[in-house]
């Protein structure tokens, strides 16, 4: 299987051998890939029909940017409207009289309890003072994991125990908070199915009880193609106001947030990324649809290097491959580019496997070690930068002491360059141009 | 047993059969295969969370056959369907369970998959079936895990090994194991953490279990079953993958398979890692647990055969 969507599009095109304006029938067999991606990825298979129908209107006749692959472009066309559809990252609206009630719902093992002390942690950093309120009174010691959450916290969890019903545990937890002074109340419920009519109908009676600011669904970010299923009959029978994806730290592409998102309409408000209480996030759009097409941060990374890699800059640079130039001031140049991009251990960060291509030129390149080539490079003189070939023993002893390197140091650096040079031989015979180049960099 | 079990399998499976199988039944029902036959067939299978791999497999294998085998009617194509699934679950060996005088099932999947609870199910149905029981609680990490467990264990009726809070598993399993040895019981189902399998140093961890139940008694753990959420996507099938490769998985037990869906990637999880499911979760009570009988399963997701 490949990698990525990217990958995914760039061998569509490759065999499609064509460059520039998209045409109808080149758009087809793109949105299949792009549809299988999504399917992959567990966006629901209704809602990736509508989505698919999106992008064929945009994609066909878009024109195609020079510094973009028709593959880039079309996987930022998709990106933009995945952005769309996941929607701006929601907030919590505390409004209204406090004490304000939040209440988690959700099914079984999707995260409520850990979520409930999260929210809690973050909101008292945020100056509130949260009652949190063990209304879980089915599962074993539910109750008393809230309780030890509670503790470790050092904040309050209001709690009667597992006989009382749980919409007059609620009840009562928010005339608590009003007379103690407690300014949010959040709710912990007891997982459900959300065809599970007499549970439901419970939930309702808490919702009517303590009429919550938010009404918020708690969803594993591995749940499948029930998302829906799931969103949907939670959001009839007790209106939800947000989305909380959970579990996120995982490997899993999160297709479901798209899938909710899209069934119901509401934001989502944070995600969880970790079993510790303080691994809580905002969620970024962005992020996640990159996530959800397998891709890192790429996006990131390619309008980053639009923006730094001017035309003339690179025509320069393609000459010099095709005439076997390519020297170490060139070298010194592409190095200073990339590192305009940014620290070089966040561009690796985006792009994932880009860190195993780079294994034979360093095993762990880090801004450390592009600073010391970069010295290195500095300190050799403008002879030797061109021809490289003229050091000796000497000259070597002499660019370690002026860099603050080794010899060893040196001597691994023109060997890489030597490989380089070699690579950057064979493809100036071939047509791959400026874009190989580009990709041999990252 | 295996009927009242298998009966109720097919309870559990009947929301599943009256939602999106069934509609693959009446798609299938006497008529004419087309192109929109595939098209249905292909968004039915991909609903059901089959995957888009083996669901590309799948219609591969169908259309294949239906041109060999000249099948123009979609009832046929159902019964092909039919043979095609299972294929995909080919009926695995017994249990290595009974074969010694104290066996071990170590229990492993990610946070919130329902291991505490299909633990509980587990213990309830060996005592039944008269066997000493000894439940180990090491998910020593989670708040309150171990008082999940303890109260479990009071309603199955079995004795439960516990540790301190933050304490080292591997020091419970040790204990209970030792316990179970001087006490003369028969087997010991181990408790461990959730922890998402992309989690290296958890997944070290279980691997240092696993070593502490080998030096303690040979050969253990005799079974080491994976707890899949049924509601879970693809993930499922890297969930298995890592959870294989670090502790040797000898099968799954699909947990919740009471909600809407469809536990379809299981067919995935069979196909590319061989790995059987032995165990269905069917409600939220201890008896709520069956053994996995793959045409009971197939037969609830197809709806009923027509002879």
């Amino acid at each position: 299987m490949f990698e990525n969507l990217t990958d995914k599009l760039q061998a569509v095109f490759k065999r499609l051998g064509k460059r520039g304006i998209l045409r109808e029938a080149d758009v087809e067999e793109v949105l299949r890939e792009i549809r299988l991606a999504l399917l992959e990825a567990d966006v629901h298979y209704k809602v990736v029909k509508d989505f698919v129908g999106r992008i064929r209107e945009r994609a066909i006749g878009a024109e195609i940017t020079k510094s973009l692959s028709p593959a880039q472009q079309v996987v930022k066309i998709v990106h933009a409207e995945l952005i769309e559809t996941l929607g701006q990252p929601g907030r919590l609206e505390l409004k209204g009289p406090a004490p304000y009630v939040l209440m988690l719902v959700g099914l079984q093992g999707s995260g409520k309890t850990t979520m409930v002390a999260k929210l809690s942690r973050h909101l008292k950093k945020g100056g509130h003072l949260p009652l949190m309120v063990a209304g879980d009174t089915y599962r074993p010691a539910a109750i008393r994991q809230l309780e030890v959450l509670g503790r470790q916290l050092e904040m309050p969890v209001y709690s009667e125990g597992q006989h009382v019903p749980p919409p007059k545990i609620c009840a009562n937890s928010v005339r608590e908070a009003r007379q103690r002074g407690y300014d949010v109340v959040i709710l912990d419920t007891a997982g459900r199915l959300q065809i599970d009519d007499e549970m439901m109908g419970e939930l309702e009676a808490v919702k009517r009880a303590v009429n919550p600011v938010e009404t918020l669904l708690v969803a594993d970010a591995m749940t499948g193609q029930e998302a829906v299923n799931v969103a949907a009959g939670f959001n009839e029978r007790v209106g939800l106001t947000g989305l909380i994806l959970t579990k996120v730290d995982g490997d899993a592409r999160g297709g479901a947030a798209i899938s909710m998102r899209a069934v119901t309409g509401v934001p989502i408000k944070f995600l969880g990324t970790g079993e510790k209480t303080d691994a809580l996030e905002v969620f970024h759009p962005d992020r996640l649809a990159s996530r959800v097409l397998g891709m890192g941060d790429v996006l990131t990374l390619i309008e980053r290097a639009e923006s730094t890699f001017d035309q003339e800059q690179a025509e320069h640079l393609e000459r010099k491959i095709r005439e076997a130039s390519f020297d170490l001031e060139d070298f010194l140049d592409q190095f200073q580019q990339i590192r305009q991009m940014g620290p070089l251990s966040q561009l690796l960060g985006m792009v994932p496997g880009l860190s195993q291509m780079m294994d034979d030129v360093s095993p762990e390149v880090t801004d450390q070690q592009f600073k010391r080539i970069e010295a290195i490079i500095l300190s050799m003189t403008p002879e030797e930068r061109r021809n490289p070939r003229v050091f000796n023993a000497s000259r070597k002893r002499r660019v370690a002491r002026g860099s603050g390197t080794t010899v060893q140091e040196v001597n691994a650096l023109l060997k890489q360059f030597r490989q380089m040079q070699q690579v950057m031989k064979q493809m100036g015979k071939g047509k791959r141009g400026l874009r190989g180049v580009m990709r041999l960099f990252g | 047993m295996t009927i009242g079990f298998a009966q109720s399998l097919k309870d559990s499976l009947t929301r599943t059969r009256n939602t999106v199988f069934s509609r693959i039944a009446n798609l299938l029902g006497a008529s004419q295969v087309t192109e929109e036959t595939w098209d249905e067939l292909e968004g039915l299978l991909i609903q059901a969370d089959v995957g888009v791999e083996t669901t590309l497999h799948l219609i591969e294998q169908l259309r294949r056959r239906a041109s060999e085998e000249a099948i123009l009617q979609t009832d046929t194509l159902q019964t092909a369907l039919r043979e095609e699934l299972r294929a995909l679950l080919p009926d695995p060996p017994p249990l290595d369970l009974g074969n010694r005088p104290l066996d071990v099932i170590l229990i492993v999947g990610v946070n919130g998959s329902g291991k505490t609870t299909s633990i509980a199910k587990l213990a309830y149905c060996y005592k039944q079936q008269g066997r000493q029981v000894l439940l180990a609680a090491a998910d020593t990490f989670r708040a309150a895990a171990m008082d999940q467990l303890g109260i479990w264990a009071g309603r199955a009726g079995v004795n439960i090994i516990t540790g301190s809070v933050g304490g080292d598993p591997g020091a419970i399993i040790f204990d209970a194991l030792q316990s179970a040895q001087a006490r003369g019981m028969d087997l010991v189902i181990a408790d461990t953490a959730g922890r998402l399998h992309t989690q290296y140093n958890l997944m070290a961890e279980l691997g240092k279990i696993r070593t502490v139940a080998a030096k303690n008694v040979p050969t253990a753990p005799h079974e080491t079953l994976l707890v899949l959420d049924a509601t879970t996507g693809q993930n499922a099938l890297s969930q298995a993958k890592h959870f294989q490769q670090a502790v040797d998985v000898t099968g799954v037990i699909l947990a919740k398979l009471d909600s809407t869906a469809k536990g379809g990637m299981v067919f995935a999880i069979a196909r590319e890692l061989g790995l059987p499911v032995r165990f269905v979760g069917t409600g939220e009570r201890i008896e709520h647990l069956a053994p996995f009988d793959a045409d009971v399963f197939i037969d609830g997701l197809l709806g009923p055969t027509n002879n």
